[in-house]
């Protein structure tokens, strides 16, 4: 929190510790996102303020021997502030998504929350609620499986589709997470083929079933900060450039580029990495006259020759 | 803010919350250390911003006009000011926590976590870990581009926008005026829907195509949203309805090009060493935007129309 969300942040723990009494100095700095020493001086800053007058018995009184914090006198702003709209909304959108997800179970609570907020919040923010939507993606066939074996703690067997390289794959996984990002849903886990965390994108994996073992990743393993994608290129791979006409833009929203310039007249020249020489030539195909390989000249190569060969197909057949 | 003035504006917020008459400034004035030393003129223009900044972090100050009082006078109304009381149940609690933490993004997850820590102020439990499958379960919505919080501010406002756009495969940016009516993320895309006022019609926009700042227009509260738009179903696919759905007769070579066979309605082994599927499909070029991926392992052998295609985007390929 920047100094600028200071009085709103004083407004609110003053509150905070009028309904917890006797509060520890780390708990509370851990509530709040700060240190303790800048608790300290919010606490210090408390202290000077209070009531018309501003005699010790106007002031707030606030102490916090031995790291506990004992607050009185601060009856007028005992309450905190009501929620704004877009802290209300921010809540109301994201629990109404909640909502949608399928087998989520707990349906009835949502609709039990979300008719609290909106009475609490007012109507501005039940009105932006219904006006931002995450939709949510089609029940997976595998997310009953893959939820009943989290909650079992077993392993998985799945197969799994690789778009990238046009693969399926057998894979044993022990479940760590079920990780649902902008509506779509995805399994973190320890992947045995890997002998790493992977994400798994539920509507790719074709079949699946719970093993008889149970769930047992490393110790060590953390579903990270996995970056859902496409791919997730390392640094190490090779830089390709691609030159995109007005109806091959699409590239550059799809995929991170790591450079892009305007051509004009809505051409663009984008750079991007991927770790697959076999998804690019991919990529190169599907987008025919509008885009094409500018570097390196190894990749546009395998594209032409990927072309020529599946055209002599075409011609010979017919 | 300085710790000056954080000061002083609680001392005003507390002054105002325990007074039951309206103020005037200039009882304020007196009342609130910080404001005596000041002339006449740097009070009031103190005292405006005040005001100001406390609405803006929707602090509701009342001003009161009596006929027979000169100054206007001030004060905040409590019920007006104070989060109502909430409780939660042990399951509640856990789903609020859950959606306090899907937003991503600077904006939103800084206005949940701030709805979370009055919650928690007003001695509401939320769970931290989000109950739900022990913890194991996740959400996070992401608001990556650039125009989502002027066009959330938008809505909010219920403000039209203007904002240069570039349209799928066109070759020029234009300036678009929109009332928009909400915002939808699909499948990972942002997209605004709206009235579009040069078209005269409503449109849908995708966020990643905005190409430049997103700036209002006109006054907040001017925008209505007509009865009756759903618009969820406004950014769904539109042609699915209109267009007929045909099958595809596709040469696929053994053993190769599993994504196709996946959707294949039907799968027959050839004796050649390749395989013969059905796949359905709408959308000619759609589909050979997937197909051509498949270079010399897979052959579209009709509907013409199909095939041709494949053929166009292997020669636009050659060149």
């Amino acid at each position: 929190m920047s100094t600028a969300d200071r009085l709103p942040r004083l407004l609110a723990l003053v509150p905070y510790l009028m309904s917890h009494p006797g509060a520890q100095v780390p708990e509370v700095a851990k509530v709040f996102g700060l240190s303790e020493k800048q608790l300290i001086d919010d606490l210090q800053l408390v202290w000077m303020c209070g009531l018309p007058g501003h005699t010790p018995g106007d002031l707030i009184d606030v102490s916090w021997d031995g790291g506990e914090i004992i607050i009185d006198n601060a009856e007028t702003i005992a309450r905190p502030l009501r929620l704004g709209v877009d802290e209300a909304s921010a809540l109301l959108v994201a629990l109404r998504m909640l909502a949608e997800l399928p087998e989520f179970g707990e349906r009835d609570a949502l609709t039990r929350v979300i008719a609290k907020f909106e009475q609490a919040a007012g109507e501005g923010a039940a009105a932006v609620s219904s006006q931002v939507a995450v939709e949510v993606d089609a029940t997976p066939d595998a997310l009953p499986t893959v939820k009943e074996a989290l909650r079992r703690g077993r392993r998985l067997s799945l197969r799994y589709y690789v778009p990238g390289r046009d693969e399926v794959t057998p894979r044993e996984v022990d479940p760590m997470r079920l990780v649902v990002v902008d509506g779509r849903s995805y399994l973190s886990g320890w992947c045995y083929r890997a002998e790493a965390v992977r994400l798994f994108r539920l509507d790719r994996v074709l079949t699946v079933e719970i093993l008889d073992v149970a769930a047992d990743p490393p110790a060590d393993a953390t579903p990270d900060e996995v970056t859902p994608g496409v791919f997730r290129p390392s640094p190490t791979d090779e830089l390709v450039e691609l030159e995109l006409t007005p109806a091959g833009r699409w590239v550059a929203e799809y995929y991170p580029c790591e450079q892009a310039q305007e051509l004009g007249e809505g051409r663009m020249r984008v750079a991007l990495r991927a770790r697959d020489q076999d998804w690019l030539v991919r990529l190169a195909l599907r987008l025919g006259d509008t885009g094409r390989v500018l570097s390196p000249a190894s990749l546009a190569e395998s594209v032409r020759q990927a072309a020529a060969s599946a055209l002599n197909r075409y011609e010979s057949v017919s | 803010m300085s710790r000056r003035k954080t000061e002083r504006l609680l001392n005003l917020v507390i002054c105002l919350l325990a007074t039951r008459r309206p103020l005037s400034a200039e009882h304020i004035r007196q009342a609130v250390p910080g404001y005596d030393a000041a002339n006449d003129e740097a009070f009031q223009r103190m005292f405006e911003r005040d005001k100001n900044e406390l609405r803006e972090i929707g602090i509701p100050i009342e001003v009161q006009k009596d006929p027979w009082e000169e100054d206007p006078g001030y004060r905040i109304v409590r019920q007006a000011y104070e989060l109502p009381e909430i409780t939660l149940e042990p399951d509640e609690a856990a789903v609020v926590g859950l959606a306090a933490q899907v937003w991503q993004r600077a904006s939103l997850a800084e206005a949940a976590s701030g709805a979370l820590l009055k919650l928690r102020a007003g001695g509401v439990e939320t769970d931290e870990a989000g109950g739900m499958l022990g913890g194991a379960l996740e959400l996070r919505v992401d608001t990556r581009d650039p125009a989502f919080p002027a066009l959330w501010e938008a809505v909010r406002d219920r403000r039209a926008v203007r904002f240069p756009y570039r349209a799928a495969a066109s070759e020029s940016v234009l300036t678009r005026t929109v009332e928009p009516w909400g915002v939808v993320s699909r499948r990972g895309r942002w997209y605004v829907v709206g009235h579009d006022r040069d078209r005269g019609a409503s449109r849908v926009f995708r966020l990643s195509r905005i190409s430049g700042p997103v700036v209002p227009v006109g006054r907040p509260g001017t925008v209505v949203v007509p009865d009756g738009v759903d618009i969820t179903s406004m950014v769904g696919y539109r042609d699915d309805m209109t267009v007929q759905e045909r099958t595809a007769l596709i040469r696929v070579r053994e053993g190769a090009c599993q994504g196709l066979r996946q959707v294949a309605k039907a799968v027959r082994q050839g004796r050649d060493g390749w395989d013969e599927l059905d796949v359905d499909f709408t959308d000619p070029e759609r589909l050979a935007g997937w197909v051509v991926g498949f270079a010399a392992d897979a052959e579209v052998v009709g509907p013409p129309d199909a095939r041709e295609a494949v053929i166009c985007r292997l020669k636009g390929a050659l060149t």
